[in-house]
């Protein structure tokens, strides 16, 4: 994980600093979400995509980042990114 | 430090008002164009963190996501037949974007499916093959998804995920038959310069038909509307697919593989799909259809309604201009129908200067509202296989081909 990190800070340093004006809802697991979402893309993503995704069709898009996107989140940490994105963010 | 509404204020003055229109403008009173993040039916969440914003070499646009970006351009620049470099939106799948320089870009052409693979410079390009210049809309397919009923995820665009622009570039069919073209050709492969995040993310590439590659409008394009493309736009050269969606117009394009069997990658084969039957296209990518879904293709017909907002205020007995655009998925506008009666009666519009049938086509209706109160405006396009617009969005889990008839409410006083 440490070298994934290392690995984005390197890659993805063009990115916008603007980036950082972007601010989730405070609620737990919030750190956890934003470490593993924002580790290819920005923030911005969640509340774009709000608010129509019931919690089925956020673990729809939980699940397709893992699946399809490669994206390095635990077995454990899957479930916490859902309730968080479906309790700030889902209809 | 900006909140976000302050600022809008401050950038607000370089949107109004975009170049000369191509005709006269209405009289119009009290019309406050107010920066528009996107139409009504978007998202909350997409609105509200939806703000203007200037990429590197950009004018400001509107940014719905920074990293990969994707930047949408502002309505009020579709009231011009073409889309200004500055202002033409910006759409990445993948967030390492390498700014490539002319002088070391170079693009193989390959595969397994060609005689003699071999490599081009930028100079070669330009000096090698003969220049072509086509006018054409360069749309993505999810252009207009924040609209679906009921919304569905991915990047929530408004009207402005598309522009027109003048392409110069060379053929492709001319630079694969340099390399010799194998019967059993069957596809052609395109990658671009960038790349994802994590080795595990499927890279973005595409691939076409080798019949739509080898149309004499497929271009390797290195201009757009005569000068170099913005790096956001694919600097130094991009795939030029007229008629067909933004997906396959790849950017920083550095490879052209042809191939005889279909390519398997994600973005063929799970993204960029839209169930079979469902909308009115001639256009088939025969080799990657599977029973259930079919790989998007061309456009569908499409128009907007691009001087006149909603609630905007005009004098009765005076004359309305209604004007807009139209555009296809390139066999050409053959009318666009107006309504100013919401869809009670419609007339005829006068169709614009023809700037190729790949091009956005400006149209223009005048009348005279006697009666005072609210008029809603309406416009369709109808093409020249007779394929119009629908009333309703026939949805589809990806959210593309949205081409519900525009209207703008306006009131006469």
């Amino acid at each position: 994980m440490k070298k994934i990190l290392l690995a984005c800070a390197l890659a993805c340093a063009p990115a916008l600093a603007d980036e950082s004006k972007i601010t989730l809802k405070n609620a737990p697991a919030k750190d956890l979400v934003a470490a593993s979402c924002g580790l290819c893309h920005s923030l911005d993503y969640i509340p774009m995509n709000s608010v129509f995704l019931d919690r089925k069709g956020w673990e729809a898009s939980v699940n397709k980042m893992i699946k399809v996107m490669g994206a390095p989140i635990k077995d454990d940490e899957a479930p916490k990114i859902v309730d968080y994105l479906a309790s700030q963010y889902g209809k | 430090m900006y909140s976000r509404r302050q600022f809008l204020r401050t950038t607000t003055g370089s949107l109004v008002m975009v170049g000369g229109a191509a005709w006269a403008g209405s009289v119009a009173f009290g019309a406050s164009p107010a920066v528009d993040l996107g139409p009504k039916g978007l998202p909350s969440g997409t609105l509200e963190s939806a703000l203007l914003e200037a990429l590197p070499g950009k004018a400001p646009l509107i940014k719905r996501s920074y990293r990969p970006p994707n930047f949408e351009t502002p309505f009020s620049y579709f009231d011009n037949v073409i889309t200004p470099n500055d202002v033409f939106f910006v759409r990445y799948h993948v967030a390492n974007i390498p700014q490539v320089s002319a002088q070391d870009w170079r693009l193989s052409i390959g595969g397994e499916a060609v005689d003699k693979p071999f490599q081009l410079t930028f100079d070669q390009l330009k000096r090698d093959f003969d220049p072509v210049e086509i006018t054409a809309v360069n749309q993505c397919s999810g252009n207009r998804r924040g609209l679906s009923d009921p919304h569905v995820a991915g990047v929530q665009w408004g009207y402005g995920a598309m522009g027109n622009a003048k392409w110069k570039g060379v053929r492709v069919r001319d630079i694969l038959n340099k390399a010799g073209v194998k019967k059993e050709a069957l596809e052609i492969v395109v990658d671009g310069a960038d790349s994802a995040v994590l080795p595990g993310t499927p890279d973005f590439v595409k691939s076409v038909p080798i019949w739509k590659a080898l149309d004499e409008n497929s271009l390797i394009a290195y201009e757009m509307n005569g000068a170099p493309l913005p790096h956001w736009n694919g600097f130094p050269a991009r795939l030029v697919l007229p008629g067909w969606t933004g997906t396959y117009w790849m950017k920083h394009v550095v490879s052209l593989n042809v191939v005889s069997q279909p390519f398997a990658g994600f973005w063929m084969k799970s993204a960029y799909r839209v169930p079979k039957g469902k909308f009115p296209l001639v256009d088939r990518f025969l080799s990657q259809e599977t029973d259930a879904n079919t790989p998007i293709t061309e456009m569908v017909v499409n128009s907007l309604i691009t001087n006149l907002r909603d609630g905007q205020r005009f004098a009765a007995g005076r004359v309305v201009t209604v004007q807009g655009i139209s555009w296809d998925g390139g066999y050409g506008i053959r009318t666009v129908d107006v309504s100013v009666d919401e869809g009670k009666s419609w007339r005829p519009s006068e169709l614009g200067a023809d700037f190729g049938r790949f091009s956005f086509r400006q149209w223009r209706h005048v009348f005279t509202p006697e009666r005072k109160g609210r008029y809603v405006v309406m416009a369709k396009a109808i093409n020249r296989l007779g394929a119009t617009q629908t009333f309703e969005y026939i949805f589809n889990p990806a959210g593309y081909h949205h081409n519900v008839v525009h209207r703008v409410g306006i009131e006469v006083a």
